[in-house]
């Protein structure tokens, strides 16, 4: 019999199908993956499973959770599976974790709940399951807030609490989406560990097919609530069969990936979604139209020139002497983990944040002592796009007001010129003129980055600052937005400062890598260099983190790792 | 093109506010109910010409004894319908520019601690807390003690009295908008503060003051009501409180006199509600329709 066993599952809200038709089965030790994008179900199937989904949700098909169908079980019996035989653990280890508790109080009270521990042993068990998920200091942060905890441990914590029954299945849905890279590889590995140890059943729920390479047994990959291939790991890898699958792997941008914007472009999936009919999928040629080859920068003078720039908030010192050039053209590649002062050096490359000392210099002039009509002229041709599309885009108003309030801040007076540049600017990031009249939430994820970097370029700007404007997407919208930026670049000669936490995407994206860590730059190269000869130690770690990586295999660990009793 | 272009549909546009008013239910009934009321004040002086506060009729008629005093008479042999109608004009008035002056100085002073933060800040917040400490409907009595007891000491002495809720409230609302990268980006582009606060910031933060202020006119309305109640308000102006004040010594006898203005506050203070929480939902852009 199979741990889990899905047969037809069907869940709807109001009239829209969220998951339609999905069946697999699940084994004890096994780790399956479920991978699709924002708004394919996977969510939604968790939270099915789990019992979490909100009243209005109207169920069907089967949930055999060792035998016994979930669906149809009284919700006393369901209370107690949840939290005991089932652990989740979500998304944003933040917000899963109750400020005002001690994470002791919080860990103990699930044991409190399922078991029949007292006060006493249960402490002394949460304390053992922090060591189980290799919290530094066990005794000492069962005292301690969330907020006392980097992301990381706080993840880790979650985990301890989602395995403290001894679950025998467990969900993980996006676990480590909010994390850093570096951050992300040993979460990936402590459940891979936790699974074998405890001989869980682990349901893994992701968006990055990076992840599932190196972690599930086998995939299922969804879209608008379908399964369309369920095939073992290395299969799907090798041999994709559904061409979305082909594009997802061809999108995501993996440690070993060889690509960059001045040879391929990426691919992008197309869904054509017809009324009545099946939805169809391709993928778009990833090879530039003729005469659409990107040039590489000439490497003329800096157009932005930073010299030992310091600054920081109070009596913290955020950034320490930087220095760094953009060149006409060029896209220089900023990498750092969060942390790191990335965002605030795009806050004072803006102005938005005064230096302490140091100069920037734009186009040979220290935008410092800008004034008034000067500084206006300045910010024309410095812009931002930025991570959120969500929160990038004031919800009150409307895509032509965004635009023009812009527009007429900076003096464009005529009305018809206005229309004209906003058509214009709308075609060339690939949205509906019909946009215009549209409110931000009317938007998906990828169509609001494509407004946002409208606004960004509808004053003709010269640098565009990107402070991570992929990494809050799914991978073939970041695909698809890549390749707009790109695009964009030839057609009106922007120099791109391009922020990510993500080594992968500056790899396709720059010509230039300049690594950072705690406010210092320690490592510049190309990306070519910077992949085979790293110099910096920090570099390497960050290289070795990313998903995919070539890691040394982790030994199978043996069972003795368990330091407590089973079957309490 | 890809997924991401949308389908070349022929020009939509987001509906107005108004309409997605219009199709709220609980804010039709509420802007009915409120526009009634409005009407009644305004009409006051023609339906009944004369001073309402004049005894006109037998003493303690009971409503439908005389139909020419279809709601009956006070003990001074007042007629009630008069008095309900033109209190309705005195406590509008005294609610609408108490509340507007409440949300004048509560805004403004709200905008500016929360968006600029700092010294500032904290002086004007500490200002707040001195009007917060004190029990606003005494400070009300003495404000109202202190000058005479006509229409613009008591709307202005409730307006004082009532800020500190709206600059807090707004307060909280722009130190949480101000870090938004929508204001971010504004800055980047270079708007100036003032076009922030209007434009950026102040739509977003509308929804809550508006329902806000619903609630303060309601509450303006019942302190009026306590005022007069306790014999502190224009004695020369026919208001609900007061006919409630008087009322109350024949409750046994004649209690339809404490019974209608009450019915007519809570009449005012239920459209005022409803059409706040309508006001909210419209206000929404996520709950407004794309007319394509």
């Amino acid at each position: 019999m199979s741990l889990l066993d899905v047969r037809g599952l069907r869940v709807s809200y109001d009239n829209a199908d969220a998951v339609k038709d999905l069946s697999f089965t699940l084994q004890a030790g096994e780790t399956l993956a479920l991978v699709g994008e924002s708004g394919c179900g996977k969510s939604t199937t968790a939270l099915a499973l789990m019992g979490l989904l909100p009243d209005n949700a109207r169920l069907g098909g089967q949930v055999l959770f060792e035998g016994r169908d979930l669906l149809v079980m009284p919700p006393r019996q369901r209370r107690q599976l949840q939290g005991s035989a089932q652990g989740m653990i979500f998304q944003d280890p933040l917000s899963s974790l109750n400020p005002v508790l001690t994470l002791g109080e919080q860990v103990s009270e699930i044991l409190l709940t399922h078991t029949d521990l007292t006060r006493r042993q249960a402490w002394q068990r949460a304390e053992e399951l922090f060591a189980l998920v290799q919290l530094p200091r066990p005794a000492a942060h069962l005292r301690e807030y969330p907020q006392h905890l980097s992301g990381g441990q706080r993840q880790r914590v979650v985990i301890a609490m989602a395995i403290a029954c001894q679950p025998r299945l467990l969900i993980a849905d996006e676990p480590t989406t909010a994390l850093d890279v570096s951050v992300q590889a040993q979460i990936l590995e402590l459940l891979a560990r936790l699974r074998g140890e405890l001989g869980m059943g682990l349901l893994l729920i992701t968006h990055d097919l990076g992840v599932v390479g190196q972690h599930a047994d086998r995939v299922i990959v969804m879209h608008d609530g379908h399964a369309l291939e369920s095939r073992s790991t290395r299969d799907l890898i090798e041999h994709p069969q559904h061409p979305y699958s082909r594009g997802l792997l061809q999108a995501s941008l993996g440690a070993e990936h060889k690509q960059h914007y001045l040879s391929n472009r990426l691919a992008e999936i197309n869904v054509e979604r017809q009324p009545e009919q099946a939805t169809r999928y391709g993928v778009k040629s990833t090879l530039y139209a003729p005469g659409r080859q990107p040039r590489a920068p000439t490497g003329n003078p800096a157009l932005l020139k930073v010299s030992d720039l310091t600054t920081g908030y109070g009596n913290s010192t955020v950034l320490d002497r930087i220095s760094l050039e953009v060149g006409e053209r060029e896209s220089v590649g900023l990498v750092g983990e969060s942390g790191c002062g990335k965002s605030t050096l795009s806050r004072t490359l803006l102005r938005l944040l005064p230096a302490r000392s140091g100069t920037i210099e734009f186009d040979g002039r220290d935008i410092a002592s800008l004034k008034d009509e000067s500084l206006l002229g300045w910010r024309r041709q410095v812009q931002m796009i930025f991570q959120d599309p969500y929160a990038a885009l004031n919800p009150r108003h409307s895509v032509e007001s965004i635009l023009d309030r812009v527009q007429r801040l900076h003096g464009q007076t005529d009305p018809g010129q206005r229309q004209q540049a906003r058509f214009a600017v709308l075609d060339a990031v690939g949205l509906a003129r019909s946009s215009l009249a549209r409110l931000p939430h009317q938007f998906s994820g990828g169509q609001r980055q494509r407004i946002g970097i409208a606004r960004a370029l509808i004053l003709k700007p010269r640098l565009v600052i990107c402070d991570e404007p992929v990494s809050a997407l799914d991978v073939s919208t970041q695909a698809q937005i890549l390749n707009l930026l790109v695009e964009l670049r030839e057609e009106l000669g922007l120099s791109y400062l391009f922020i990510s936490h993500d080594l992968s995407v500056v790899r396709y994206f720059a010509d230039r890598i300049l690594v950072m860590e705690q406010g210092q730059i320690v490592e510049q190269a190309t990306p070519q260099t910077l992949w085979h000869s790293p110099r910096h130690p920090y570099t390497r770690r960050l290289l070795a983190a990313i998903p995919g990586a070539a890691a040394p295999e982790p030994a199978p660990q043996p069972v003795s790792g368990l330091r407590f009793a089973v079957g309490w | 093109m890809t997924t991401a272009v949308l389908p070349n549909a022929p020009t939509g546009y987001s509906e107005s506010v108004w309409t997605a008013l219009l199709r709220n239910p609980s804010a039709l009934i509420g802007a009915t109910m409120l526009a009634l009321v409005l009407t009644l004040a305004l009409l006051a002086g023609t339906l009944y010409p004369g001073d309402p506060l004049d005894m006109v009729a037998m003493p303690m008629l009971w409503p439908g004894d005389d139909p020419g005093y279809f709601l009956g008479s006070d003990s001074l042999g007042r007629d009630v319908a008069a008095g309900i109608a033109h209190g309705a004009r005195g406590s509008l008035l005294i609610a609408a520019s108490a509340t507007l002056i409440s949300v004048l100085i509560g805004g403004l002073v709200g905008a500016l601690a929360g968006y600029h933060g700092g010294k500032l800040g904290d002086v004007l917040m500490r200002l707040c807390e001195v009007f917060q400490t004190v029990p606003s409907f005494l400070l009300v009595i003495v404000i109202v003690a202190i000058g005479n007891p006509t229409l613009g000491v008591i709307a202005l002495a409730i307006g004082i009295s009532s800020w500190p809720t709206v600059a807090r409230l707004v307060r909280a609302e722009f130190r949480t908008l101000r870090e938004a990268d929508f204001v971010t980006a504004a800055r980047s582009l270079g708007f100036g503060n003032s076009a922030i606060i209007l434009r950026e910031i102040l739509p977003n933060a509308l929804a809550p003051l508006v329902v806000t202020t619903s609630i303060l006119i309601a509450q303006a309305i019942l302190v009026e009501a306590g005022l007069a109640f306790l014999g502190m308000s224009d004695p020369n102006q026919a208001s609900w409180g007061a006919m409630l004040g008087s009322g109350r010594e024949q409750i046994a006898s004649g209690w339809y006199l404490t019974a209608l203005p009450g019915l007519a506050i809570i009449f005012v203070v239920l459209a005022l509600n409803l059409l706040g929480d309508g006001l909210n939902d419209a206000l929404n852009p996520r709950l407004r329709r794309y007319i394509p």
